[in-house]
């Protein structure tokens, strides 16, 4: 009897181990993804905690009271949040559709020897410090754009109404229009890289057949291989804004760093986050400080309000391609 | 090689001569002649590799997409040259629409699937495209299991369904070729079934191509059936023929599965 049940006990025992393994994996798995939750909670509770103060002195009327006075403890939001909002919407609308343009040129048109050429160079954009973007836009960009870009736009745009405020007032360089561009070209590798990639997960049969009815290739990208990758473009989308959103290097050099909303776009303003850069430094503690941190529970909940509208974006596709 | 199987006048809509095709240098078609009958099945048969699949998308340029293949030689399509670099691509495609081996609807709805092809190419109001998506649907066999739920998505149906959309989207330009390249090899017997009495219906209406690792279908469907290995032709003739009285060696020990 012992020769037949010796095998079946090594084989129970060898399970139990086996269930061992699979448990405490599990467990270590676990533990590793609430570590992201606790920090993330921990991030959001130590912010809130330090900007107690100062959303007890002005109340939720920080968030829209455009003032930010250090001499006199005055503090408001609104110039920051509107020129974070305002950058990362200028750097989307030019990033966007170029990115868009360099993955389908990429994936669809472009001769293979090009490819891999092409496709390293903007990964290599994509590395590139965002200081020396910066300094870059500070020194280099600027001067030519306050030279021979912004008088042309003024000239051009200036009269038109509603848009021709945009472009008012003298073309210094820096200012909220050349965060926003400057900006853009930091966001472009990513959405570019990112929507090549999706994009090339399209199965080739499927893009066969929509040539196979007689579709271009315009057709056919906006057709079908933009709705089959809708999420992953939209990903993409979000991935740059959240980059344009928290910049600050770059943005801290080129948006000039003033704490008042002016109408056009070549006047200087500020970003949440270049706020936070220029003067965390030489805060003193008290209500200043505390404002700085209630600054960035702002730039958070932005970020979680553009995560959620991706959401939105993306279960709206998913409706309207039918269940 | 074989000769090629010359038709009488007026009943090939398809004239392939002397086609060579390649993927780089590597030649995957050698001097292919056969004749496509109008409104007749045409199977071609081969082991894996042998071009049948190549020779069926030289038929409606799908080549084009890729760098690196090109065809040389003639496919006259109603007097004009197929491969003929000025001849449009998109509108040949239209007049020769392909079904795929693994079925592939659009991420649209059912309706979308059907209607998107035809609106390229026409402009219908509502009411005519809803009866050109309702005919092509009776057309494929699938309007019955789809009429209630032509706005859900064409990815929600059964592998097999999907497969009779893609037929069903392919018809709705009114082509005047069909070309399917395997289609019943990702499906269940059941739903091969019921596509093999498609095809045999459709023919009424249009000239198929139809490429089947499936001896058995090809006997079954075809009309005329092309036997290929390693790139070349080796026996073209009526189905019925090759079957019973194969005229070359390779064919007949294909056909028996005493292939080496």
């Amino acid at each position: 009897m012992s020769e037949v049940t010796t095998p079946v006990d090594v084989h129970a025992a060898q399970v139990k181990k086996f269930k061992l393994q699979d448990l405490l994996f599990h467990q270590v798995t676990l533990v590793f993804a609430f570590i992201v939750l606790a920090a993330l909670a921990g991030i959001l509770i130590s912010l809130a905690i330090e900007a107690m103060p100062v959303l007890k002195a002005f109340g939720p009327g920080f968030l829209w009271t455009n003032v930010w006075n250090v001499p006199e403890d005055q503090y408001g939001a609104l110039s920051a949040i509107y020129g974070t909002v305002v950058t990362s919407i200028i750097a989307l609308i030019i990033a966007v559709p170029v990115s868009f343009g360099i993955a389908l040129f990429l994936t669809e048109t472009c001769p293979v020897w090009l490819r891999r050429p092409l496709g390293t160079a903007i990964e290599l954009l994509a590395g590139v410090p965002s200081i020396i973007y910066g300094i870059w836009g500070l020194f280099v960009f600027a001067p030519l754009f306050a030279k021979h870009v912004q008088p042309h736009l003024q000239a051009a745009l200036g009269d038109v109404p509603v848009i021709g405020g945009w472009f008012a007032g003298p073309p210094i360089g820096i200012g909220i229009l050349t965060a926003g561009i400057v900006l853009s070209l930091m966001v472009i590798p990513f959405v570019a890289s990112v929507m090549r990639d999706v994009f090339e997960t399209v199965p080739p049969p499927l893009k066969e057949s929509a040539y196979g009815v007689g579709c271009t290739t315009w057709e056919v990208v906006t057709n079908v291989v933009l709705p089959y990758t809708r999420v992953g473009v939209i990903g993409g989308i979000m991935l740059g804004l959240g980059r344009a959103l928290g910049e600050t290097m770059a943005v801290t050099f080129v948006i000039g760093n003033a704490n008042r909303i002016v109408g056009s776009l070549f006047a200087p303003g500020t970003s949440i986050a270049s706020t936070l850069a220029n003067e965390f430094g030489e805060a003193d503690p008290g209500l200043h400080i505390s404002a700085l941190f209630a600054l960035g529970l702002v730039l958070f909940i932005i970020t979680f309000i553009v995560l959620a509208i991706s959401q939105w974006l993306i279960k709206r596709g998913v409706a309207k391609q039918g269940k | 090689m074989s000769a090629p199987q010359r038709l009488a006048d007026g009943e090939a809509i398809l004239a392939i001569r002397d086609l060579n095709f390649f993927y780089g240098d590597f030649r995957g078609l050698i001097d292919v002649s056969l004749d496509i009958a109008t409104n007749k099945v045409t199977a071609f048969i081969g082991p894996s590799g042998c071009g049948k699949s190549t020779l069926l998308r030289t038929f409606n340029r799908m080549y084009d997409l890729y760098p690196g293949q090109r065809a040389e030689g003639q496919i006259n399509f109603h007097g004009k040259n197929l491969l003929d670099k000025k001849q449009d691509v998109n509108l040949v495609r239209a007049k020769i629409g392909m079904v795929f081996q693994k079925p592939t609807p659009f991420p649209m709805t059912i309706y979308e699937n059907i209607a998107f092809g035809v609106r390229l190419y026409e402009k219908l109001p509502k009411s005519e495209m809803d009866d050109r998506v309702e005919w092509a649907l009776r057309k494929a066999a699938i309007w019955e299991e789809t009429k209630d739920k032509l706005q859900q998505s064409g990815l929600s149906l059964s592998g097999g369904q999907q497969q009779r959309l893609c037929i069903a989207r392919t018809i709705a330009v009114k082509p005047e070729i069909v070309l399917l390249d395997e289609p019943t090899s990702a499906l269940d017997p059941i739903s091969t079934a019921k596509i093999e009495e498609l095809i045999d219906e459709l023919k009424s209406d249009y000239t198929i191509a139809i490429v089947t690792h499936n001896m058995q279908q090809a006997a079954r469907i075809s009309d005329f059936t092309a036997f290929m290995y390693l790139g070349e032709l080796v026996e073209f003739g009526k189905t019925d023929n090759l079957f019973v009285k194969p005229q070359k060696q390779q064919t007949e020990d294909y056909i028996t599965g005493r292939f080496g």
